[in-house]
């Protein structure tokens, strides 16, 4: 384990501790929903993350294509796994969050469908990882799936928006100032940076993984 | 590189199997949902297109096929010149391949569930062209793929099915609206939809197909 790894480790955790103190302790209950609704402090940060990872995905597909370099490989494959397993964390964290509010587990509302055909998506792109022996052709079809996919997200959003939804509408991502009491959104910022940390620090430990088994493959 | 559609044209097999394919799906969705006319009006449009895309997956998924049988795969490698005329070439062919099943497949709902289409057709023949082009543009490119993938009978449909949603959700408002006598102004936002699709889906297909085909 490298010394920069080791930090950003201690960095995710170190931010974690401080997003549940924030999440549990400073943040206050919220009027309508009560308690279930800090919830939202692991929902929406692994949501972002995710979509995060999936456009480094895209840009280390498009580096791959354009120079080979197997580096770029090695980071879209190890992003792809962090994305799907935070897109996972999302739709349990929802499921979950949606029985006590809107009365189900799940509904094909507009975003849990987009978040779920996404979700799909990407697990295909595992499998077609998984489905190749060769190193170099599994690196060069997994970096066109990984253009597809990502190109794919804005047009699934769209036309499964156009079903009239349940969903509340994005709170962070619109314009204006966010409809909610400070403390929420500082408590919501802490826990997003939090999760990008952490996300930082699976991705990096993956790269690593993924070198050392190659360098193991070719001894 | 247009000799790849003659070739299309040349394998008749693949077209008379699927036509027989695509009637006998016509039976399953009559067995499976009932003689209820009602309800099958309503389901149109989702079986039209649940025929479009079941027979458009077999079809795509042999596109490639030829070449590996015949051990033809090293000459497409080593062809010269720009590898996207392979893909623009492969997928004018495949485009052909689907409109003629497309075609039967209308007749043969026109006829067995006894509808008049007949006036709706203009529409309709925008909307299935929009919703084709973009299903043959990702189908080329993931079929050249996983033809040289182990278990791609069965990696094609997983990996282009959750991809192609956005077209599927489209076509099927939009044939649904068609159908039931509305202009195509009043998808207008579908038809939009269909050709960022289609754009998009083109744009990477040539751009990307040079990396599959690499030997």
């Amino acid at each position: 384990m490298t010394s920069r790894e080791r930090a950003l480790g201690w960095l995710a955790g170190l931010g974690l501790t401080a997003g549940l103190v924030m999440a549990f302790g400073v943040a206050p209950r919220e009027a309508t929903q009560g308690n279930v609704q800090r919830i939202m402090y692991l929902h929406v940060p692994a949501i972002l993350v995710a979509y995060l990872a999936f456009g480094v995905v895209l840009v280390a597909s498009v580096i791959y294509l354009w120079g080979r370099a197997a580096g770029a490989d090695r980071l879209a494959h190890a992003s792809a796994e962090v994305g799907v397993v935070f897109t996972g964390i999302n739709i349990a964290t929802g499921a979950i969050w949606g029985k006590p509010t809107w009365g189900t587990w799940w509904t094909w509302d507009a975003r849990l469908t987009s978040v779920s055909i996404m979700f799909v998506v990407y697990l295909g792109y595992l499998l077609l990882r998984a489905m190749i022996e060769d190193r170099e052709r599994a690196a060069r079809f997994a970096a066109v799936l990984g253009i597809v996919a990502a190109l794919d997200i804005p047009l699934v959003h769209f036309s499964v928006y156009w079903w009239r939804t349940l969903h509340q509408p994005p709170t962070l991502l619109r314009p204006g100032s966010p409809p909610m009491d400070p403390t929420f959104v500082l408590a919501l910022m802490v826990n997003l940076v939090a999760f990008a940390l952490l996300y930082g620090y699976f991705t990096a430990k993956r790269v690593r993984l993924l070198r050392q088994e190659e360098e193991e493959v070719f001894a | 590189m247009w000799k790849d559609l003659l070739l299309e044209h040349r394998s008749k097999e693949t077209l008379n199997a699927l036509f027989f394919f695509a009637l006998l799906l016509l039976f399953v969705f009559q067995f499976t949902l009932g003689p209820d006319r009602e309800r099958l009006a309503g389901a149109l449009p989702g079986l039209l297109w649940l025929g479009f895309i079941l027979s458009g997956l077999l079809g795509l998924g042999r596109a490639f096929v030829v070449e590996r049988e015949n051990d033809c795969w090293e000459a497409l490698l080593l062809a010269p010149g720009d590898k996207s005329a392979i893909y623009v070439g492969k997928l004018a062919g495949n485009l052909l391949l689907m409109f003629i099943v497309e075609a039967m497949l209308l007749v043969l709902f026109g006829v067995f569930f006894n509808l008049d289409l007949v006036p709706a057709l203009p529409a309709l023949v925008v909307v299935i062209g929009l919703g084709t082009v973009g299903f043959a543009a990702i189908g080329t490119l993931f079929a050249a793929m996983t033809t040289q993938v182990r278990a791609r009978e069965l990696l094609f449909p997983v990996l282009l099915l959750p991809v192609q949603v956005p077209v599927l959700l489209a076509t099927v408002k939009a044939t649904e609206a068609v159908l039931l006598g509305e202009p195509l102004g009043a998808v207008g936002h579908w038809l939009g939809l269909l050709a960022a699709a289609d754009t998009i889906y083109l744009t990477v297909g040539v751009l990307t197909f040079d990396a599959i085909l690499e030997a």
